[in-house]
Parts: structure tokens; C-alpha cells; sequence
């Protein structure tokens, strides 16, 4: 396995990192699952920047908003639990990183972009989004971030 | 990973070894220590969960039946109503876009906005505004630039932008008591400077036409009770006075909420109102058509009746400073544009701003007239040469609510002060949204603050109109609402309250029932205002005597 060109300390870093991420995922679903009426349409609407027409369109159409609503709520949620259990990481990994593209994307950190629910901190064109979908990245591309995981479990045993 | 086959000593087979077995159930030990993960998660989940129905519980006593009607739409067979329109200003063109006309520019600008702005559904909104079934038959503007905007408008019946194809242009009357004499009105609606809205409003009566009068109802004390014994005399005609915050469902609410008790006994109410701009000091700009020719000066001066009360009051009570200081019958472009700013027309902060705060208060506390007003205040920042104080602060009494009612305004500073109902039990923060706050003194919570059910000092109750639950929401959900961005999304349409008050009055008119703000309110408004501006020009406390139905100085 590739992973045992890494030392157990960066494996273990590597875990820790996959758990908190899909934490931090896992929790922004279930928050949404457990609010009633949640609805992406007051983020939607303030986006900024060149993309913004497209999530406002998303916004205002019930439709698409109904759709946007039920794939943040539950893509959320299962993006979370692959990360944590490491179940279908790769899938799990990619979700996260479309879900983080998105959100930087519609929220872009620009100069002058000013949101009505004001950004955790300062940033300038680099955000938590996207420094998270990085590291996201950088997860997917060292599999040993996968060493323990039921992937390996299932997949080993299959072999 | 990095163990080896091995070979079985004793057997010779080749076998995972105990070492790679005992290597797998450590990672299988591992992979399954993720579960607890999980259940932290699932814990922390649970906690906050329960702590969110402890507080829905709590708010339960903060339920309420959905009491409201249902919107109806104005059926397409309703009775068509033919409307004249009184006074095309400002105002004037608001309440012609609320019944669904408007220029053709108008609508040209909002098409030309929404083209460069996909976000900006105003032309869209406009466009699909529910058809009123009204017609505006006749227009009356004394500013002739005005009054052909207005038969403009009135003929736009499809609401289209410059190249559209109009309709029967309404008939434009020089003088309002000839619109009033046509036939083929209705119903009128008035939207005159204010020592015009009482005589209009009362010729219209007169003359048998329903009517909408702008706010405030009266300009002088002595026309408020002639208007109000007038149309008690004309209960068939309908009176609708234009304070529009009677279609905020917010309000609504408010006013179930404090007929449950659930604030306890309430003292204090605080209200005010902050602006910082010329507009929103009257300071509104000169139309440079206007002219001694375009503009009827003699009718603008006033009603003679209305105008010997004026100043009978104004000089048996040694006011004479605060008239004119220009003479009546002189040509102002100044005064007939920015009238708000002189006695001699307006009705000053009181008339302006005040009753729009009393008469949301009146419709949530069913205050009525109160027991006496002092006011204060100057004119500190705006010195332009009017006469009407541009800071006002009057204290209004209500001894037999044991309440009072406190109004503050300033015209150079745009500081935001929300609406206070404050009880002994909770306070109410009162806007488009509510927010119900419990008291760390109350005795009626008292069990729920010591079992850490309701914390008190934190916003306990948020109400979203719209919305059907509304003990727990999200802090992004209430600071969208406030913001007023939630509305499409909770209904799909957001409605326009001075589009919903008329469609009151027209359906009132229709079926015969009262509005919500008839004449009743309108008295208690006028009486009220009257009072704060009697205060603040005698400089003394002015007093109701509700038995005999007089303002008094003692």
C-alpha cells in the first residue's frame, strides 16, 4: 500500500484532519436537517461577484431552491459521515470540495463585497472556503488520510 | 503497511500471519473508534436539540391560532369602482401605483431598471400587481405639470412604458369641488398638503363619494369634529384614513400577544422617529416647470373657513411667531413645495410622523385619546427659515391605561430605535418583525427563569410574519426578515402595505363593512396630534377632558 510510505504520525495527522473536516460537514447537515424550514434562499440571494445571477436565479426559482435546499441539507450530512467513517472516502471528498467550490463561488471574498451575514473574520480573496477545499484536496491525494477507514476495511477484505 | 507474508513454521503453508491478523484487528479497532465520533456527535446534537424544545415548550404559551384571514384576491367580477384622485404629488403617485397606474416614464424607468438589474423585480411586481377592478375617471392637480402626469397615469390601464397603448384618459378638473361634482365618481382619494385634507374630505362627503384621505385626517382641532359628525351622519360612505401600518401582520400579532398578557402590565411605550436627509426633512426639490401660470396659487392658500380657525387658534393662544412668516396670498415655490414646513399648511412632526407611530400603537393597545401630552423640542439642525421644529419629543399620558407613551424624533440623525412595549413580565420590540424579551423581574415567568426554562434578558419569542414556527428560528433567519428579504420566500409574493389598505378601503366600499381605519380612528389620531402640537407651541401640558370631548389647558 502507498500509505505505508507515510510514518503512523502523518497518518494519524492525516486522520485526525479527515475526522475534524467531517465533523465540521456532518454538523452544518444535521443543523439544517433539525431546523425547520431551513432554506438557502436568504445565502443565495446576497451573493456577490460574477456568479451571483446564477445563485440568485437558484434563489428564486421554488423549484431549484427546493432542490438546493434538499441536496445542502443531505449532501452535507452524507459528505460528513464518509469522512468520518471513511466510507466511499473519495466520493465523500469530492462532494465536500463541490459543496466548498460552490460556497466560495457564491460568497466570494472580493474587495468590496460586502455580505449581510458578515464573514468569520477578515479575507481577502482567500477564505475558509477555499483554504478547506485545498484541503480537502490534499486529503484525497494522500490515501494514507484513508489508512484507517472502513474503506480499507471493506476494500482489503474484498481483495 | 509494514508487515510481511510469512511462512508458517509449522506447516509450511503460506498463511497471513498472526502478526498481520493481529495488524488487521488493529485497524479494524481503529475504523471502529471512529464510532464514537459519531456519537459525540449524535450527543451534542441531542443536547442542543433539547435545549431548543425546552425553549419551544416555554413558547408555548406564546402560541396563537392563525386568526388571520386568508388573502383573498379581488375577484374579476367584482364591482368596478370609479375613483377620482385628489393631489398627484409625492404621495399622490404612491397611492396611484398602489391601485395599479403610473406613468408611463415611470414604468419605462422601472423596465429600464430591472434591465440592468435582473435582481430588481420592481417592474415585475408592479406589472403583476392584482387588478383592483377600479377605473380613475378624474384627476385634479392645482400644479398643471402634475395634473397631466396624473390623467397619464390614469390612462396607463395596462401599465406599460412609453410606447404602450393607453386607455380613456381620466377628465382633469382645475378645481377639486368640480371633480367632486362629477358623476361618474365613486370614490375619491385625497391626497392634498395637510390644511386641505379635512375640507376635501368633507366636501366629498357631501357631495356622496366614499373616501381615502391621506394622513393625518385634520390640519385644525374645530374641522375634526365637523368631519366626524359628518360622516356619522353618512354611515353609508366609507372612510378610510391612510395609515397603511393597519395591513402589517406583524401588528396583528403584537396585538394578540398583548391581549394574552404575556408582556404583564405594561407602562411604558417608547416610539420614534429618525431621519437624516433633506427629503426626509420636507426639503423636496422644486419642479422647474412650476411657475405662477402652472401652479393655482389662490387654491392652494386654503379653505377661508379653515383658515380663520387656523388663526383664530394661532393668535388667541399668542402663536403669532409660528404664522407665515410670508404672507398667504405671496407666490412661494418654497411653501408650495416644501409646505411641511410651515404652520400655515402642515401639521408639522406631529401630523407627519407621530401618527404613524400613535396609530400603530392605537391599533395594537386600543389606546385612544390620551389624558394629556407634553411635548418639547426645536428647530436645531434644519434652519431654512420653517417654522415646524425639526426635533420633537412629546410625552403622552393614558391614566387611565396607567401608561405612557413616549415619542421622540429627530430629522438630522438616522440612528435606528426600535418600538418599545414594555411590561412588567416582558418587552416587545415592535417592527416588521417582533421580539419578545422576558423580564429578569417578572413574576409571571418567575418559575420558568429559576428552572432555567426562559432566560430572561435574551430575545425569548421572534415572530416572522409568514412563518409557522416561530419560537425557534435561526439568528440568520431574523436578520434576513428584519432586513426585509425573507418575504418572497415565505409566500412566494411580498405585498406593498399601501396596496393592501386600499384594497381594504375598495372591498369595504364593495361589501359595506368598516375599514380599519375608519373615522373612530381617525378622531383619535387627529385629537392626539393635535394635542402633541398644542403642547409644543403653547409650551404646556394640553389635557383631554373626554367627558365633555374638549382639548383643555388644565
Amino acid at each position: 500500500m502507498q500509505s505505508s510510505q507515510c510514518s503512523k504520525l502523518q497518518q494519524y495527522a492525516l486522520f485526525i484532519l479527515r475526522i475534524l473536516i467531517g465533523w465540521y460537514f456532518l454538523y452544518e447537515g444535521l443543523a439544517k436537517v433539525f431546523t425547520p424550514n431551513w432554506s438557502a434562499y436568504g445565502y443565495l440571494i446576497d451573493s456577490k461577484g460574477i456568479f451571483a445571477p446564477f445563485f440568485v436565479q437558484l434563489a428564486e426559482n421554488p423549484a431549484l431552491l427546493g432542490a438546493v435546499n434538499f441536496i445542502n441539507t443531505w449532501g452535507l450530512t452524507l459528505a460528513g459521515l464518509s469522512l468520518i467513517l471513511g466510507l466511499f472516502t473519495n466520493t465523500g471528498y469530492m462532494g465536500a470540495m463541490l459543496f466548498l467550490l460552490l460556497y466560495y463561488l457564491s460568497h466570494p471574498p472580493l474587495l468590496f463585497a460586502e455580505y449581510i451575514l458578515p464573514v468569520d473574520g477578515s479575507c481577502l480573496w482567500i477564505d475558509k472556503n477555499l483554504i478547506m477545499l485545498v484541503t480537502v484536496a490534499v486529503l484525497m491525494l494522500f490515501p494514507a488520510s484513508r489508512a484507517i477507514s472502513f474503506d480499507n476495511l471493506i476494500f482489503r477484505r474484498s481483495k | 503497511m509494514e508487515e510481511k507474508k510469512e511462512i508458517n513454521n509449522q506447516t509450511g503453508e503460506e498463511n497471513p500471519s498472526a502478526k498481520e491478523v493481529s495488524q488487521g484487528r488493529r485497524d479494524a479497532l481503529k475504523v471502529i473508534a471512529t464510532v464514537p465520533v459519531l456519537g459525540a456527535m449524535a450527543y451534542g446534537v441531542y443536547r442542543k436539540k433539547k435545549a431548543e424544545n425546552i425553549n419551544r415548550n416555554a413558547a408555548g404559551m406564546f402560541r396563537f391560532g392563525n386568526e388571520a384571514a386568508p388573502y383573498s384576491p379581488t375577484s374579476s367580477g367584482a364591482q368596478v369602482i370609479r375613483l377620482g384622485i385628489i393631489g398627484f404629488g409625492i404621495r399622490g403617485a404612491q397611492l396611484m401605483q398602489g391601485l395599479g397606474f403610473a406613468t408611463p416614464e415611470y414604468v419605462e424607468n422601472l423596465i429600464e431598471q430591472s434591465r440592468i438589474n435582473s435582481a430588481n423585480t420592481r417592474y415585475q411586481d408592479f406589472a403583476e400587481q392584482e387588478d383592483l377592478r377600479v377605473e380613475i375617471t378624474a384627476v385634479c392637480d392645482i400644479f398643471d405639470t402634475y395634473a397631466e402626469d396624473a390623467i397619464k397615469a390614469g390612462a396607463n390601464i395596462h401599465r406599460e412604458g412609453v410606447n404602450g397603448t393607453p386607455g380613456t384618459e381620466p377628465r382633469r378638473y382645475r378645481h377639486y369641488r368640480e371633480l367632486l361634482a362629477a358623476p361618474d365618481v365613486d370614490a375619491v382619494v385625497i391626497a392634498s398638503p395637510d390644511h386641505w385634507h379635512g375640507t376635501m374630505a368633507m366636501d366629498a362627503i357631501r357631495a356622496g363619494k366614499h373616501v381615502y384621505l391621506e394622513k393625518p385626517m385634520t390640519w385644525t382641532v374645530p374641522e375634526t369634529y365637523e368631519l366626524r359628525s359628518l360622516m356619522r351622519s353618512n354611515p353609508h360612505l366609507i372612510f378610510q384614513l391612510g395609515h397603511q401600518n393597519r395591513q402589517i401582520e406583524a401588528y396583528e400579532r403584537a396585538r394578540q400577544i398583548i391581549e394574552k398578557g404575556l408582556l404583564g402590565r405594561i407602562s411604558v411605550i417608547e416610539t420614534g422617529t429618525n431621519r437624516n436627509d433633506p427629503n426626509g426633512a420636507w426639503v423636496y426639490s422644486i419642479h422647474r416647470d412650476a411657475n405662477p401660470k402652472t401652479v393655482d396659487w389662490k387654491q392652494f392658500e386654503g379653505d377661508p373657513d379653515r383658515i380663520k380657525e387656523y388663526m383664530d387658534y394661532m393668535t388667541s393662544a399668542g402663536l403669532s411667531k409660528y404664522v407665515g412668516p410670508e404672507s398667504r396670498d405671496k407666490f412661494s415655490l418654497e411653501r408650495f413645495f416644501r409646505w411641511r414646513c410651515w404652520w400655515d399648511y402642515s401639521t408639522g412632526l406631529s401630523g407627519d410622523l407621530l401618527t404613524h407611530e400613535y396609530d400603530a400603537m392605537n391599533q395594537i393597545l386600543h389606546l385612544g385619546i390620551p389624558s394629556s401630552a407634553s411635548s418639547s423640542g426645536g428647530i436645531y439642525f434644519f434652519k431654512d427659515g420653517r417654522t415646524v421644529p425639526d426635533v420633537l419629543h412629546t410625552v403622552f399620558e393614558f391614566r387611565e391605561r396607567e401608561l405612557t407613551m413616549l415619542y421622540s424624533a429627530t430629522l438630522a440623525s438616522q440612528f435606528s430605535r426600535s418600538r418599545k412595549i414594555m411590561g412588567h413580565d416582558a418587552t416587545m420590540e415592535v417592527g416588521n418583525t417582533l421580539t419578545v424579551t422576558v423580564d429578569p423581574q417578572s413574576e409571571q415567568y418567575r418559575a420558568q427563569i429559576e428552572q432555567d426554562v426562559v432566560k430572561s434578558g435574551e430575545p425569548f419569542y421572534t415572530y416572522i410574519p409568514g412563518k409557522s414556527v416561530d419560537a425557534v428560528s435561526t439568528a440568520t433567519e431574523k436578520y434576513f426578515a428584519e432586513r426585509g428579504l425573507l418575504y418572497s420566500f415565505i409566500s412566494g409574493k411580498r405585498y406593498n402595505t399601501t396596496f393592501l389598505h386600499l384594497k381594504e378601503w375598495l372591498e369595504c366600499i364593495r361589501n359595506g363593512r368598516q375599514p380599519s381605519c375608519n373615522i373612530d380612528r381617525g378622531f383619535e389620531e387627529a385629537i392626539t396630534a393635535h394635542m402633541g402640537t398644542r403642547s409644543y407651541l403653547e409650551g404646556r401640558t394640553m389635557y383631554w377632558d373626554k367627558d365633555k370631548e374638549e382639548i383643555t389647558r388644565e
